[in-house]
């Protein structure tokens, strides 16, 4: 569904603060996927979602949405922000409305829609993020719990009704239940409303519970794509990018370096919880 | 999308040259006595002096000249307005050079225009140059410290210096957070810069609530980060950095001075020696 071709992106040209951001980043994602971006703070990860949605123009290289690029001359940029929904880091900053549906309803109202339809998209955006329209819809944004602010952004994002959706760091800053929320909130969209989701962050739990495939940047240029077990293999390569495994894989790893036998790309609590009891097993029987 | 790419004025480029090492002090100082003279100075020849010296040290500087362009390209506008009000509404009378239906321009009008628009391109790239070459930080420093002898008058310099380095400090980081709550809008759909006038102010409202709640959240944070360092005003402050006004910087305002004073004498007796 969207693809980039050889994108390159330079920040401030022409001014002593030119710095290039991504340099030949090409990928594709397609419909129905749900693909993580990990690499250290400053490896280009929100510059390159931002091309995804046309907020910002490649300095070379093309974004196309499906197959088509998103800065040819005759392309809607309001569509193409309508379908790929994006919801930045610290989204809760973007609350300014006077009522939660009313914040919820900008979005929808933006594309045309009237109040009645798009106050209806904002009730079934508030219900998707787990927000009762009856209970929250007439409060303030501003006077709702930090993890409750950020899912009335997302909701604000949903209610676009976008076909993709990028989340940066949806998590950061919540405390554990929020972060608990929020992630099972985001695997639920994907799993009923069949949205294809793009997820940044530094929480390689997070995306070992959630993504299939996972994008690795390094300082601009995209240096691993591929299943999310196969990225996680290579745990000398990861450090050396500043990042690591998820903690249940290092338990695992941990474990077979004491010399219980598990599998050692193991990815969620219930996969590790199967292995080692699989190597419980294994080594009863060697022992007996 | 990149906004506020124009921006330059504000903008220090961090770079070791004579003039960036001169005392704030001096560059202050300076720069007041260069727009004083701008305004007072009636020649052309005057203006040309002004303009070999600014180039001078902006070359010193070692500011690329691309640049500092880049930070006029805002006023253009304004310049051809201002241009074109004197060319075509200037004084009546003088020698009329070609006539456009009641419109007549006059060589005294169009000379009168030039004089204006280099005198104004002038005014800004010594504000720009100077704001280039001295951090917010020595610029505020340098502030106070001129200032400290009206404290005797009531003048709170110490508070105002902090005030400004505050706002200064904030400038960017209100900038960078306008941009992405900019961009957040952007994404659900908000257009800035398309609909009629209205229209447009209406769009704001999105980008400004957030901004302020923002700049309000971070003022307060602010006020306690340093009430938890002990800040209580500028009594018995002590500095990190002392202000020095060493031989160089006698070396710059006597040449600054002597440009100034050159620029100021008439041409007319120059010519009478």
């Amino acid at each position: 569904m969207i693809r980039c071709e050889h994108l390159t992106y330079v920040y401030g040209r022409g001014t002593p603060f030119e710095a290039t951001a991504l340099t030949d980043v090409s990928l594709a994602i397609s419909t129905g996927e749900v693909v993580g971006i990990i690499g250290a703070t400053g490896s280009g990860k929100s510059t390159l979602v931002q091309h995804f949605n046309g907020l910002l123009r490649p300095t070379s290289g093309r974004v196309l949405l499906d197959d088509v690029d998103i800065h040819g001359p005759r392309v809607d940029r309001r569509r193409i922000r309508q379908q790929i929904g994006l919801l930045f880091q610290d989204p809760e900053q973007q609350l300014f409305e006077e009522t939660v549906v009313a914040d919820v309803a900008f979005g929808p109202r933006n594309l045309g829609l009237s109040d009645d339809d798009a106050r209806a998209r904002a009730r079934r955006a508030l219900e998707l993020v787990g927000l009762p329209p009856d209970r929250f819809g007439p409060r303030s944004p501003f006077e709702l719990s930090g993890g409750e602010m950020r899912r009335a952004a997302i909701a604000g994002v949903l209610a676009m009704e976008p076909r993709m959706l990028i989340l940066d760091e949806p998590a950061a800053g919540l405390d554990p239940q929020g972060r608990r929320d929020i992630l099972e909130h985001v695997r639920r969209l994907h799993r009923d409303g069949a949205l294809t989701i793009v997820l940044i962050t530094h929480s390689m739990d997070a995306v070992a519970q959630l993504c299939e495939r996972l994008l690795v940047l390094d300082q601009g240029r995209l240096v691993a794509d591929g299943p999310t077990r196969a990225v996680f293999a290579d745990l000398s390569r990861l450090t050396a990018l500043g990042l690591g495994l998820p903690q249940v894989t290092l338990l695992a790893r941990r474990l077979g370096e004491r010399g219980l036998p598990v599998r050692r790309d193991v990815l969620t609590i219930e996969e590790a919880r199967v292995a080692i009891l699989e190597a419980l097993a294994v080594r009863g029987r060697g022992v007996l | 999308m990149e906004f506020f790419r124009g921006l330059v004025l504000g903008q220090y480029v961090p770079v070791d040259s004579a003039i960036h090492r001169l005392d704030p002090r001096t560059k202050i100082l300076a720069t007041l006595l260069l727009l004083t003279v701008m305004f007072a100075v009636r020649e052309f020849a005057g203006l040309a002096i002004l303009t070999v010296l600014l180039v001078a040290v902006a070359l010193a500087a070692r500011i690329a000249p691309a640049y500092l362009l880049r930070g006029l390209r805002p006023l253009f506008w304004l310049l051809v307005f201002a241009v074109v009000l004197q060319v075509f509404f200037g004084e009546p009378g003088g020698h009329p050079m070609f006539r456009w239906g009641p419109v007549v321009v006059t060589r005294e009008n169009l000379a009168q225009a030039a004089f204006y628009g280099w005198r104004l391109l002038l005014l800004v790239l010594s504000t720009t140059v100077m704001t280039l070459v001295t951090s917010p930080m020595e610029f505020t420093d340098g502030l106070e410290r001129l200032l400290r002898p009206f404290q005797r008058v009531g003048v709170p310099a110490h508070d105002l210096a902090m005030m400004m380095t505050i706002a200064l400090r904030f400038i960017p980081t209100l900038l960078e957070e306008a941009e992405k709550i900019m961009k957040a809008q952007m994404a659900r759909g908000a257009e800035f810069t398309r609909g009629s006038l209205p229209a447009r102010a209406r769009a704001l409202i999105p980008l400004l609530v957030p901004l302020f709640v923002g700049a309000f959240r971070r003022a307060d944070a602010l006020a306690i980060a340093m009430e938890a360092r002990c800040y209580r005003g500028g009594e018995n402050r002590t500095r990190m950095h002392m202000l020095r006004f060493g031989p160089q910087d006698l070396v710059a305002v006597t040449v600054v001075a002597a440009a100034a004073a050159f620029a100021l004498i008439p041409p007319a007796a120059w010519r009478g020696h």
